[in-house]
């Protein structure tokens, strides 16, 4: 836990963080950044909240196993968009002209149009669930472990 | 002794390398771009995606984006499988 400036300057910069990494992960494949970006800046949320408040506290809220299975989720989701388009070829994107992200736009520059790419934009979510999960889990872990032995705060 | 002369045919030989490698190099801003026109001419009409960055990454090298996700998966399931012990409290 640390002081009372930083953790204010927490709670007021968290809530930002939160919302553009949710809004990279949801235009990857509309503008710059992607799941793993998106998952990155996320993730570097619940960095700060670790740093600032301490791990016994972030604790109480999420769990490790509970970002085990949010990852897991993840990973399975984009495995599984890869075998959706078995019928052609691994990878293959077979959401390109239904209704799903189906949109096709017109060469050149187009207009911002969410429901393009197919199946990159699901796949953003599935990467982004894997990220976002596995690297809080890992810092998770390793701030409740330097705690136990002592290492740090 | 054997360690010098080794790291003094190492020196010659990556400079020789780079120095070839400045010489032949193409000119800057003309990269052998078939495959470069191919993606910027075909990304939306066949992806559908407008970001041809995440076209690459998600649909034409989806392979290589899988492999990524398995080494953040892997690091995580390691780092979970090293500290389990010390989590419940054995430390």
């Amino acid at each position: 836990m640390m002081s009372v400036i930083v953790r204010t300057i927490a709670r007021l910069a968290t809530p930002p963080i939160l919302v553009f990494g949710l809004y990279v992960i949801m235009h990857g494949h509309v503008t710059v950044g992607g799941g793993f970006q998106g998952g990155a800046v996320f993730a570097s949320a619940t960095a700060l909240v670790l740093v600032a408040f301490g791990s016994e506290r972030v604790r109480r809220y999420i769990t490790v196993s509970g970002l085990t299975l949010v990852s897991c989720a993840g990973a399975v989701l984009f495995a599984l968009l890869g075998f959706g388009g078995m019928c052609k070829t691994f990878f293959y994107n077979f959401l390109v002209g239904s209704p799903l992200f189906g949109h096709i736009p017109e060469y050149g520059p187009a207009h911002e149009d969410i429901w393009t790419g197919g199946v990159i934009a699901p796949m953003n979510i599935g990467v982004a669930l894997n990220v976002i999960a596995s690297l809080s889990a890992i810092m998770l872990t390793m701030a409740v472990v330097s705690r136990k032995t002592g290492d740090g705060e | 002794m054997a360690r010098k002369l080794f790291a003094a045919i190492t020196l010659v030989v990556v400079a020789v390398m780079l120095f070839v490698v400045a010489v032949v190099m193409r000119p800057f801003g003309e990269p052998p771009s078939v495959m470069d026109d191919y993606i910027i001419q075909n990304t939306q009409e066949v992806t559908g995606a407008n970001s041809a960055v995440a076209a690459v990454v998600f649909d034409w090298r989806g392979y290589d984006t899988l492999g990524e996700a398995t080494v953040l998966f892997t690091a995580f399931t390691g780092v979970a499988l090293l500290l389990r012990g010390l989590k419940d409290g054995s430390a």
